[in-house]
């Protein structure tokens, strides 16, 4: 497969999933996050084959949920992380695992652009401070995430820009619950 | 509502990482729910989950892998908008979901003194309960061998440490031995999960702890 463009805007792809049912735009999409998805998994211990398989349904929800990616919230990353943990927990875990309410602020028809960059942005950023930790911290994070470490065996000492994404988040918050009362 | 009692670094990024049992899961969803601070510890916390997945070093997938995968959408069945789940009195919707309705749905067992439990089903590395407490009565004394999250959905409760109301989560380890009593006014009901079955102080709960499952 061609090397990734650092600059692609994954965000817009999945717009045009969801808005056009757009299969280039999903193949871009497949052939940059689904072979990261399947290391991912296999580092969490699935072989290849199980790996590639959920590799698959994770891509697939993502088409199926693209209504429900909201860019001014998450990176495509982001979202597909967690689509991916789910699937972990789920095929290779077997086990349950409780989400939290849906809050109800679904993604706008027409996200507010500088929210878009602002959080795409923040994601850059911390992806090179995680490039940039000393490689026995990165490894440890890694892990926690592969999830090779028990709860109690996590150090949350990152040193990772985490607070601004928390903060940003959290003023959408407050103006959401604003809105509503 | 004020929330003065949070869930740590270590469990949030434990939860965003999926690295949590089942029943503590359960609590963080939980918290989560009416915690909006925590919520968005969460996001930056998957955040962080995403930068790793990007930076993990990509495996071959072939282009047969792509065609299986639109062959697969093809197939999907129409996306369902599945119905929010909701709260039912004081439960938020995940813990709605596990009970199957809200505190009127559970089926309490007698504790003594008042005091009611109802055990939840849930993987085996950690259980949860639900704890039904009347206004001024004492949680029996208890230590603890793991670790033990509390979360207070109504009512509250005091320990010789802090008070704990509605949203707030109690994280007790091996160095806590406390005698938590609920708030008078109101029945204090809390969601607990424990890595380790509870170890009673006073004689009674202690036998009867066999056949209780706690």
């Amino acid at each position: 497969m061609q090397a990734d463009n650092v600059e692609t805007d994954w965000a817009a792809l999945v717009q045009r999933v969801r808005d056009h049912q757009d299969k280039a735009a999903f193949a871009a999409l497949f052939r940059h996050f689904a072979p990261r998805v399947k290391a991912f998994l296999m580092k969490s211990g699935a072989d290849a084959g199980l790996a590639e398989e959920c590799a698959q349904d994770v891509m697939a929800t993502l088409w199926q949920k693209a209504h429900l990616f909201d860019p001014a919230r998450a990176s495509v990353a982001t979202w597909v992380f967690t689509i991916a943990r789910n699937k972990r927990i789920d095929a290779l875990r077997k086990a349950r695992r409780a989400e939290p309410e849906d809050l109800p602020w679904g993604p706008e028809p027409e996200p507010d652009q500088a929210e878009v960059l602002e959080a795409q942005q923040e994601t850059d950023k911390l992806g090179q401070a995680l490039a940039q930790l000393p490689e026995k911290q990165r490894a440890l994070i890694e892990r926690a995430f592969y999830g090779d470490l028990s709860h109690s065996e996590i150090a949350t000492e990152t040193g990772l820009p985490l607070g601004t994404i928390k903060s940003r988040i959290r003023l959408a918050l407050d103006r959401l619950r604003q809105q509503m009362s | 509502m004020t929330i003065k009692h949070h869930l740590s670094d270590q469990l949030l990024m434990a939860y965003s990482a999926g690295d949590l049992p089942e029943a503590f899961n359960l609590v963080a969803a939980t918290h989560i729910s009416l915690c909006d601070e925590c919520r968005a510890r969460l996001a930056a916390f998957d955040a962080l989950g995403g930068a790793v997945l990007e930076d993990t070093d990509a495996v071959d997938v072939s282009e047969a892998s792509l065609a299986a995968c639109l062959d697969r959408i093809e197939n999907l069945p129409q996306a369902t908008h599945r119905q929010p789940l909701r709260r039912a009195g004081c439960f938020p919707a995940p813990l709605a979901d596990y009970v199957g309705g809200g505190p009127d749905a559970v089926k309490w067992r007698n504790l003594g003194m008042g005091v009611k439990q109802a055990i939840l089903r849930t993987g085996r590395d950690a259980s949860a309960r639900l704890l039904y407490i009347p206004a001024g009565q004492a949680v029996p004394d208890h230590g603890h061998r793991g670790l033990e999250l509390t979360l207070v959905l109504q009512g509250a409760f005091r320990d010789e440490t802090a008070r704990f109301g509605r949203g707030d989560l109690e994280i007790a380890d091996e160095a806590v031995e406390h005698t938590p009593v609920a708030e008078e006014g109101e029945v204090c009901i809390c969601l607990a999960a424990t890595d380790a079955p509870l170890r009673f102080n006073a004689i009674i709960p202690r036998l009867a702890q066999p056949f209780l499952r706690i």
